[in-house]
């Protein structure tokens, strides 16, 4: 769990050009990080990437915060 | 119609970021040719370029111009643009605070090819994953009209955003374009010019196809661009920005800005002949040279300086030719050279940059050589400007662009007293 959690915090950080200690699990992608929907899709695109788990798009409206992430990811990958 | 002059400049090219170190080096005879080094050319016929140099004078750091964030997201030609525009825009003083100054400012860039190598990395990423690896902005890095978008963002402009894809032509377009939009009371302010960034394999691979790109230079790079001089053999591809401020008369002259010159004339022509080469009797070009001097109300004898197309491939005869056919009598007077042996071919941005030297002639007095001319392939009355750069006073000059689908465009450009 912290192994993938600060995996999907050093992803957040390179792709939405964030400082690392913004990226805490209750930050909000949209409302506190920055981001708009389309750097949700890119950034679910990494998480993919990165944990070889496959995100499903109604999945992926379901992570808001990066703890939703990193839930999801731990609940899913193998 | 209302008067349109240029306010502000900004470039990006082969001899270095910002316009001083460019003209600087251009007046100097330097070349910004190289080997290429940043893929294999191992089995490409052509191994050169005139690529943005990344170290030493004038050196291209992107993080200067983009926020890391964005930029990783778009190809080079919309980096480059961004920084032109921004280099232009600083150069103008203008920044527009008001909304109504917003809306009176729009941005008209194009490029003639875009993102090249963004598709052909996504195609692979497609071809090999699939298309959920196909990033979200992939499309939007890639667009010819979103260096207009991102410069537009960037800088708060709500006037007219618009752009121009006509190869070759592109630049001198979108001036002529974006003046128009001025003097038809659309906008008082227009962000104009071109970029290009077509460097990469498939670039390279495309135009050697199509015989375009010296090949019999690989091994001295400078050599290679070679307007008009009987061992030519192809273009060499140079990459980069142009943009320039363009901005209505009064409203230029009410803040006191500094101007480089008027946009007098501008002319647009096809050749309806073939789809790479001009047809043999110059007639696009001349055409288009002619309909830029009626617009101007001058003759050809009042022109001071062309700066040619003159891209170093069979073509150059051929305007060389139309040019000859416009001046008449004239021929004598008038100074021709093509920046191209300098800088190689920017291709979408060619038109903005060469613009801009017209302009730089103009202030400076002086004309930018055409390198490696050394036999001619023609006998010829003009002064092609060989080799060193010659004083000289410049009050019109014209700027020729003629692109890939036989579509041809002019500037006439006017010192201002």
């Amino acid at each position: 769990m912290s192994d993938i959690g600060e995996r999907v915090k050093k992803i957040v950080v390179e792709h939405l050009g964030v400082e690392a200690d913004k990226v805490t699990d209750n930050a909000s992608f949209i409302d506190d990080l920055g981001a708009d929907s389309l750097d949700n899709v890119e950034l679910v695109m990494a998480f993919e990437e990165e944990f070889g788990v496959e995100i499903p798009d109604d999945a992926a409206e379901t992570i808001q915060t990066v703890g939703d992430a990193i839930r999801f990811i731990d609940a899913n990958s193998n | 119609m209302r008067r349109v002059v240029v306010t502000g400049l900004g470039m990006v090219s082969p001899l270095g970021c910002g316009v001083d170190t460019t003209w600087k080096r251009l007046i100097a005879g330097e070349s910004g040719a190289n080997t290429i080094t940043k893929f294999d050319t191992s089995d490409l016929p052509c191994k050169i370029a005139c690529d943005v140099p990344l170290e030493g004078e004038g050196a291209f750091n992107r993080d200067d111009w983009m926020d890391p964030k964005e930029s990783k997201r778009v190809d080079e030609f919309i980096v480059y643009a961004v920084s032109a525009a921004t280099q232009a825009l600083s150069d103008a003083g203008w920044k527009p605070s008001t909304e109504d100054e917003r809306c009176r400012t729009g941005t008209l860039i194009g490029s003639g090819i875009g993102g090249l190598q963004g598709i052909a990395d996504t195609a692979l990423i497609l071809h090999e994953k699939g298309p959920r690896r196909v990033s979200p902005f992939f499309i939007t890095g890639r667009l010819i009209n979103l260096a207009s978008g991102y410069v537009s963002i960037q800088h708060g402009l709500k006037g007219p955003n618009h752009s121009v894809v006509t190869a070759c032509s592109t630049g001198a377009h979108a001036i002529g374009d974006a003046a128009r939009l001025i003097a038809l009371d659309d906008a008082d302010v227009m962000v104009a010019g071109g970029t290009e960034s077509a460097i990469s394999r498939i670039g390279i691979a495309g135009f050697a196809a199509c015989r375009a790109l010296s090949t019999s230079y690989n091994d001295t790079p400078t050599k290679a661009s070679r307007p008009y001089d009987k061992d030519r053999d192809g273009f060499v591809m140079g990459e980069g920005a142009g943009v320039v401020v363009l901005e209505e008369y009064e409203h230029a002259k009410a803040r006191g800005a500094k101007i480089y010159g008027e946009i007098v004339g501008y002319g647009l022509s096809g050749d309806a002949y073939h789809i790479t080469a001009p047809a043999e009797d110059g007639d696009g070009g001349f055409r288009s040279m002619q309909a830029a001097l009626k617009r101007a109300g001058i003759s050809p004898s009042d022109l001071d300086y062309v700066n040619a197309h003159g891209t170093s491939t069979m073509a150059d005869t051929i305007e060389l030719g139309a040019v000859t056919r416009l001046l008449g009598n004239a021929v004598e007077k008038v100074s021709m050279s093509s920046t191209k042996s300098s800088i190689g071919h920017l291709l979408g941005a060619a038109g903005a940059v060469e613009a801009i030297f017209c302009l730089l002639a103009m202030r400076d007095s002086k004309l930018p050589p055409t390198l490696n001319l050394d036999n001619p392939s023609v006998e010829t009355k003009m002064d092609l400007v060989p080799n060193v750069a010659r004083d000289k006073e410049v009050n019109y000059a014209l700027s020729n662009s003629f692109g890939f689908g036989g579509t041809n465009a002019s500037l006439v450009m006017r010192k201002v007293d």
